[in-house]
């Protein structure tokens, strides 16, 4: 059993960080918004669901103009993803603008915002399978392919105990692109004067803005890198995973805020690591619960398993992995 | 029309009313200050010093007065629009943001500040007030101590390099020594010409060094005069100094 489990590891590894790296980036929209906000935003994985459709979009408009065999697929993929995410960042902004912003102002309790919120993401669906429907006569999309070059790591010559492990070129393409905004992001939330700002108001809005920081701004900028980098992530998805539906962001969404969860909500390097260990575990789940139960467990129960992680985590250790610490209020 | 019906007074509050949701705060307070001025708002707790300070620094809108600063009326202001014409308030609790370092906290009070130059020339001034945040620079701000706090929330303020500089409750907690570096400090910022609003319910010292004063009770000013007047005054002695 144990020899099966390590055959199958090079390939758990290989899945399991692209995933987790989706969820790493997902999870920090939710984290920075429940930082500043303590507000769960459920929107924010229809952003990233629509950052997915977005982006085929603007692939089929690009194949539909010739322009894919002109360009190289390298540069068509910088286009489309810059532009869905200038797109859903906008959008992130707008839907704080016109939804959360007035309940903020009223001082409606949390749970309004949070109900809110899951009626945007019921709207977001329904939009984008209306138009999906309308453009495809289908709101099963499956997405035009960039990189689907297949490379194997011939690891089993060098270690023969391993198995050998397989993956298309958008998986490097996701690697690289994931790491570039977990890296970027922390740059700019750490070493810059927004970052800072972004921080300050989250740790006390009141006298952020007593020191001369406009939080409603401050607040906008949070909605627009966290929903840039989730429609972002969506394009990188359905590059990798090919097909889509207006449904992708509700599972995954869960899965990236129950990241953002683990590794401590509000904390967003917590989100990071959070987004790394859920995917892992839940690859290393898919590949070997059969063998580990007996077959009593498909890969089909992985969720299962990722969710019971959770509750172990959170019961020993109810702030997350990396909790925020702790704010003395005098 | 209402800048014209101001006074010449730096800054001038009138009438104001505020609430918080139903419960009413301030029942209409009058109190002006004077370019150079220490003014002290004097009063025990729940008199509503806070409210007025917040309500001029516009955290809290008042219902009804007025409120000019320069001439400029400011009551309708959102915080950060007050605290961009020269208003820095050094809130009661100190309230650092306690996962910044030292550097980042005073660093937030020079967030509207474009020129690097500036930012480290006012950053320099302010250590030089305060040697005891330069050794901490690198620390986060909620590991210091309480004293350590109120000179960070004053640094902090002083980033701004505001024209009024409203303190409220700077002693509140404090050991008497650094209490007496604090008043210190406030006095000297003072003789430099920047102009103060303290808040305080150690109303002995902060008597003695205010130019005015003011008694709020129950949202009301009960009593104003000059410090030494109020120091000397029935009413003050047997509530306030006792
Ligand atoms: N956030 C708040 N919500 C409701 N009532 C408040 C709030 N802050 C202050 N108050 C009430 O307003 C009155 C004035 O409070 P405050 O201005 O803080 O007094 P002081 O600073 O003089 O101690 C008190 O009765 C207090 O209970
Ligand atoms: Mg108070």
């Amino acid at each position: 059993m144990l020899q099966h489990i390590i055959q199958l590891l090079p390939q758990v590894l290989v899945d399991g960080i692209t995933l987790g790296f989706v969820y790493a980036v997902v999870a920090i929209g939710y984290t920075m918004v429940y930082g500043i906000l303590e507000l769960i935003n459920f929107a924010h994985g229809d952003i990233f669901m629509t950052g997915a459709f977005i982006g085929s979009g603007f692939l089929f408009l690009f194949i539909s103009l010739g322009l894919m065999s002109s360009l190289p697929a390298l540069l068509v993929f910088l286009i489309v993803i810059i532009l869905s995410a200038m797109i859903t960042g906008g959008m992130g902004v707008a839907i704080e603008r016109v939804a959360y912003r007035p309940l903020r102002k009223r001082n409606a309790p949390k749970l309004i915002a949070l109900i809110t919120s899951i009626g945007i993401s019921f709207i977001l669906e329904d939009l984008v399978r209306f138009i999906a429907e309308w453009k495809t006569g289908n709101y099963i999309v499956t997405a035009p392919s960039l990189f689907n070059h297949t490379f194997t790591i011939d690891i089993h010559s060098i270690m023969p105990f391993f198995n050998n492990a397989k993956f298309q070129s958008s998986f490097i393409v996701v690697l690289v692109v994931t790491i570039i905004m977990l890296i970027g992001l922390d740059l700019f939330v750490n070493k810059t004067k927004w970052g800072m700002a972004m921080r300050a108001v989250a740790q006390d809005r009141e006298t952020a803005s007593l020191m001369t920081i406009n939080v409603n701004r401050v607040i906008s900028v949070t909605f627009f890198v966290g929903s840039a980098l989730g429609g972002a992530t969506g394009v990188l998805f359905m590059l990798q995973y090919g097909t889509i539906d207006p449904y992708i962001g509700f599972i995954l969404g869960i899965k990236a805020f129950t990241a953002a969860v683990l590794g401590g909500i509000g904390n967003i390097r917590g989100a990071m690591f959070g987004g790394l260990m859920l995917g892992l575990i839940e690859m290393f789940a898919a590949a070997n619960l059969s063998t580990l139960t007996g077959g009593l467990f498909g890969s089909e129960y992985k969720d299962v398993f990722a969710f019971i992680i959770l509750i172990l985590v959170l019961i020993f250790k109810p702030e997350g992995l990396f909790g925020k610490a702790t704010i003395e209020k005098v | 029309m209402t800048e014209m019906a101001s006074t010449n007074h730096f800054l001038e509050v009138k009438q104001i009313e505020s609430f918080y949701g139903q419960i009413q705060a301030l029942n209409g307070v009058d109190l002006y200050i004077d370019k150079g001025e220490i003014v002290t708002l004097i009063g025990s707790n729940g008199a509503g010093k806070s409210t007025t300070l917040k309500s001029i620094s516009g955290q809290v809108q008042p219902k009804k007065g007025t409120i000019h600063f320069e001439g400029k009326e400011i009551h309708k202001n959102q915080a950060h629009q007050t605290a961009l014409l020269g208003i820095a308030q050094v809130p009661e609790g100190r309230r650092i943001f306690p996962r910044l370092t030292v550097r980042e906290n005073l660093l937030v009070g020079a967030f509207a500040v474009k020129d690097k130059k500036a930012i480290a020339d006012r950053m320099e001034r302010v250590c030089g007030y305060f040697p005891r945040l330069k050794e901490r620079m690198d620390q986060p701000g909620g590991t210091m101590s309480g004293g350590e706090q109120q000179m960070l929330a004053m640094g902090r303020a002083l980033m701004m390099k505001p024209k009024l500089l409203m303190l409220d409750e700077p002693s509140m907690g404090l050991a008497p020594i650094i209490v007496q570096q604090i008043f210190d400090i406030i006095k000297e910022l003072n003789k430099e010409g920047m102009t103060i609003l303290l808040v305080e319910q150690n109303a002995y010292q902060a008597l003695q060094i205010a130019n005015r004063g003011y008694v709020i009770q129950t949202g009301n000013i009960v009593l104003e005069g000059k410090g030494s007047e109020l120091m000397t005054n029935q009413l003050v002695r047997e509530a306030y100094l006792a």
